[in-house]
């Protein structure tokens, strides 16, 4: 009986091999994938085991991490103004996950990024608990509350932007109806999911967890002008803010028709580009654009930005500008309608752009990421995207924008002893232009010394007020300016 | 047999193996326990600072507890069987030793404690290795000659055939999970008969084919190279076939009933030396377990769970309400043991609590997956194969038939189930509902596998006797030794 007892020997000794051998490949080859996978809760207790780095504005945090118990998870996300920074912060729940700046700068808030590697060996030997990095923002404390109290005001959706138009520095980026991340930033069944569930877009249509600033695109209406008649400047089409256009009055868009209208009786027939601007005509720059042709538009609307996403880190949708559009639709396309469309962020890049003398920044919003020990670990440089106009035309189109705040429809932006450059918009929308109108205004503002410290888009869509009470100069104007006010007196 | 091993081996008297004169080992025993002993309370301590911060309280009662089950093991196998394999107590006493540790760390888990089912499981299973090592006693004590067994032949089979049946009693049997293999006695908790007819049925196995083996091995007919059986002698494996594919269709459980047929093939294998057993067994199971998987949709989850254990975490999570359990245990064993890598996490501060029920129980290894890494579960696993090593030794140092087939037949579905268990929580095969023995919480599975290791030190004490007395049992003539003089 001992040889078969003996090969029954070597199948147990088989057995124990198979066993060691499965365990050295799920404990050693596949570890690091069974560890990392996103549904191993391990992930998420990781990320709220020690307290978790800030989001910093102005030098001073605008989170928080406070120590929580019930769950496994030990620390839980908190917010100062959470409603107000939500579109800059995202949010970080232990029970839904993060966004935006929350998620992307996970690795250094949680103090895991493989940046930190080093000091977290020697707070391991020194026996100090890990701690999370910090990621500084570009943000103005003062810009985003007037910003945000505005839109608040106003009490429709809509949204802000504002950036340094020297750097693309974002200064604020305000979105409302906004909500409190604190409110769901735990994991309890009762609280937070109550909350979460009541910010949901089927459960409410307002939709406020939309980051409006960057993620929603609204037809820009008149404020696209300003990208026509940089097009007209920049092809040789018009050289002068003064000089007379060829616009007949009424204008009949090519191969159709139908006229193109203006609002109201205003003074269009041959106007010069700055007459055009001041008052919004319609038939000037619908003219441009037919005559420029599709083409050229495209590019210049490229050249601003258009068609791309923008990486702020946070991701900025792509503003749209059509190809393949015959003149009367790009005739449409060039006065900010059809099927023309521009996140808040775009329009603030376009003004941005004339107020920086032509040059397009890159709009960032990450300053500068830090070690939990206050160390730089890196540091965004700004960085030049494009240069859509020459500095003689941006500054032709400067004079006729401060035309437009100073004598024009703009006027509701004048700041007193500020230069301030800006135009309005008013875009229909819905079937028949049926649903209410987006009020639009884009600016910037200029010191003494003729450098410009904020340039501002604000878009409000407002389904309460009446229409022909909507208009980019009576509601977004007066927003504009409380930004820039804000960021002109934090300079001082 | 230990005839043929006399003549191969020129160095007998150096070995283990049925050597006059071998030495007793006891004072070795004594040594490698005060280590068995010694390893789980610093683990024990080790929890407690990882938890607590703090030197735990029960720390004392804890290795006096453990230390008092080791020592009275000692002095009974010292008196009753002296010369009994020294290895095998202390390997039992450590495994379970560090099993109550871990199953006192999962008891600290603040997310077990918040379930429903929650009950101290470490006390209790203290308790129950107490009445294991009392039962190892008891078994030392009363049986002085394992082929005393011999004599229950038959009796054990009706025994564990009751036992299996148990469980399917209307009242009494208990559904956990899917798996009909517990039974429920009012007043003391729940019981998984199995365990216990495991012993029973092995017993069986070898008093019967110990007489039957010659008619067995020689009747047979040459085809395509092997030796098959007459048609008439394969009677017994069909019946034991049968009865595990009962066990699966009706308690749905594939290990038991993997377990029952493994032990029985390796049996029929030693008694007849025919290989042609192996392959019929092979062809059997697998057309066994395939057949009832066709139909038997708790089998097909499981078998889905283990080629895609994160579609059924999935699937858990969803909800999804399609008559099935889903469990999310599978994938989540497999994150503990990735979790915890090469070294662990260390005692105490991993997160296996996500497993939730039968952490302690079924899942305990993952524990030990993630808190002692690749190298505390190697640890563990080759301690298994040295307990399965002394108990094939065991065997083959046996001088009767009875002895020999008994202890294969222990060792082998000892090692079967470790395979089961150890490969269903790590991925490597279908999960099935058994316990890992010594180590997992569990009344039935600990005091059985005290049992079994006392008629395995039994067995080995005969095997290692210098001066084996002669054979009072007529079967075991044939068997007698060639005794080197």
């Amino acid at each position: 009986m001992n040889k078969p007892l003996r090969r029954i020997a070597i199948f147990c000794g088989l057995l124990v091999l198979a066993l060691l051998i499965r365990d050295n490949w799920i404990q050693y080859v596949q570890a690091d994938e069974l560890r990392t996978n996103k549904n191993n809760r391990r992930v998420t207790i990781e990320r709220y085991a020690s307290p978790r780095g800030n989001i910093i504005v102005d030098g001073k945090p605008i989170t928080g991490s406070k120590e929580t118990s019930g769950s496994d998870f030990k620390f839980k996300r908190t917010y100062k103004d959470g409603a107000m920074w939500a579109p800059v912060t995202g949010y970080a729940s232990q029970a839904f996950g993060a966004t935006q700046l929350e998620n992307i700068e996970d690795g250094i808030l949680t103090g895991n990024d493989d940046r930190l590697f080093f000091r977290n060996t020697l707070d391991m030997l020194t026996g100090k608990k890990q701690e999370g990095g910090n990621v500084v923002t570009t943000l103005s404390g003062a810009a985003q509350k007037a910003a945000y109290d505005g839109l608040k005001k106003q009490g429709g959706k809509g949204a802000v932007v504002a950036l340094e138009p020297s750097t693309g520095k974002i200064l604020a980026l305000s979105s409302y109806p906004s909500y409190d991340p604190s409110s769901f930033a735990g994991n309890s069944t009762t609280t937070d999911t109550k909350a979460w569930q009541k910010l949901e877009k089927k459960n409410n249509p307002d939709d406020p967890t939309l980051n409006r600033a960057l993620r929603e695109t609204y037809p820009p209406g008149s404020t696209f002008k300003v990208l026509t008649a940089a097009a007209a400047l920049e092809d040789g089409l018009y050289t002068e803010a003064d000089q007379k256009t060829t616009t007949p009055l009424p204008w009949t868009m090519p191969g159709t028709t139908t006229p193109l209208k203006n609002e109201g009786n205003i003074p269009c027939k041959n106007a010069t580009l700055r007459v055009a601007l001041q008052y919004s005509c319609n038939t000037v720059f619908g003219k441009i654009g037919s005559d420029l042709g599709n083409e050229k538009m495209l590019a210049m609307a490229k050249k601003f930005g258009f068609t791309e996403e923008q990486f702020t880190p946070v991701r900025a949708n792509a503003s749209v500008f059509s190809d393949g559009m015959n003149p009367s639709e790009t005739a449409l396309s060039s006065i900010g309608q059809f099927n023309t469309a521009s996140t808040p962020l775009q329009m603030a890049m376009v003004a941005s752009a004339v107020a920086n003398d032509g040059k397009l920044m890159k709009p960032y919003m990450v300053d500068e990421l830090q070690s939990p020990g206050l160390d730089p670990i890196e540091k965004t440089e700004p960085e030049e995207l494009s240069q859509p106009m020459s500095p003689e035309n941006a500054q032709i189109l400067q004079s006729m924008m401060e035309t437009v705040v100073e004598e024009g429809t703009g006027s509701n932006a004048k700041i007193q002893g500020v230069k301030v450059g800006g135009k309005t918009g008013t875009a229909q929308h819905g079937v028949d232009n049926s649903e209410n109108p987006y009020a639009w205004f884009i600016s910037y503002a200029k010191d003494n010394d003729g450098g410009a410290p904020v340039a501002v888009a604000v878009v409000i869509e407002d389904d309460k007020a009446v229409r022909d009470d909507i208009s980019g100069g009576g509601l977004a104007a007066p927003i504009a300016r409380n930004v820039m006010e804000a960021v002109i007196n934090s300079k001082k | 047999m230990s005839s043929t091993n006399t003549s191969n081996s020129p160095t007998h008297h150096t070995s283990t193996i049925g050597a006059i004169g071998a030495p007793s080992r006891r004072n070795t025993e004594l040594a490698l326990l005060a280590f068995a002993v010694v390893i789980p309370v610093f683990a024990y301590l080790n929890v407690g600072l990882a938890i607590n911060d703090e030197v735990p309280a029960g720390l004392l009662s804890y290795g006096l507890g453990l230390g008092l089950l080791a020592g009275v093991g000692h002095l009974v196998v010292r008196k009753f069987a002296p010369y009994a394999d020294p290895l095998m107590l202390p390997l039992a006493t450590l495994l379970n030793g560090i099993g109550l540790v871990v199953i006192w760390r999962l008891d600290q888990s603040k997310k077990l404690q918040a379930s429903q089912a929650f009950v101290e499981a470490a006390p209790r299973q203290l308790l129950y290795s107490a009445m294991g090592v009392a039962l190892l006693v008891a078994v030392l004590i009363f049986l002085k000659d394992h082929r005393v067994l011999q004599r229950y032949t038959y009796i054990s089979m009706a025994g564990a055939l009751f036992l299996l049946v148990l469980p399917l009693v209307p009242g009494l049997g208990a559904d956990v999970y899917g798996a009909k293999i517990w039974i429920k006695i009012p007043g003391l908790g729940t019981l998984q008969p199995g365990e216990f007819a495991k012993i029973a049925l092995a017993v069986f196995f070898a008093g019967y084919l110990m007489v039957k083996r010659d008619a067995l091995a020689l009747a047979s007919r040459r085809f395509m190279g092997l030796y098959l059986p007459r048609g008439r002698d394969l009677g017994p494996i069909l019946v034991v076939w049968v009865m595990s594919i009962l066990i699966l269709v009706f308690e749905t459980d594939l290990g038991t009933s993997l377990l029952f047929f493994g032990m029985f093939v390796i049996m029929l294998y030693v008694a007849t030396e025919r290989t042609s057993w192996i392959v019929f067994g092979l062809l059997m199971s697998a057309v066994g377990a395939v057949g009832v998987a066709s139909f038997e949709p708790h089998i097909q989850t499981r078998v889905q769970a283990w080629l895609d254990p994160l579609h059924e975490f999935e699937l858990s999570r969803a909800g999804v309400q399609d008559g099935i359990v889903h469990s999310e245990q599978a994938m989540q064993a497999l994150w503990a043991f990735g979790s915890g890598g090469t070294l662990g996490t260390g005692l105490g501060q991993g997160n296996s609590d996500l497993i939730g029920f039968a952490a302690n129980s079924d899942f305990i290894l993952a524990t030990f997956g993630e808190e002692l890494g690749l190298a505390g579960v190697m640890a563990i696993l080759l301690l298994y194969g040295l307990i399965i090593e002394r108990g094939v030794r065991t065997s083959l140092a046996a001088r009767d038939p009875f002895g020999k087939l008994l202890a294969i037949g222990l060792s082998g579905a000892f090692g079967l189930q470790v395979f089961v268990v150890a490969g269903g929580v790590m991925g490597l095969i279908p999960l099935t509902g058994m316990t890992l023995p010594f180590v997992a919480y569990g009344g039935s599975s600990v005091i059985a596998n005290w049992a079994l290791i006392g008629i395995l030190l039994r067995i080995s004490d005969t095997a290692r006797r210098p001066a084996p007395a002669p054979a009072s049992n007529p079967d075991a003539e044939m068997t007698q030794v060639v005794r080197p003089s």
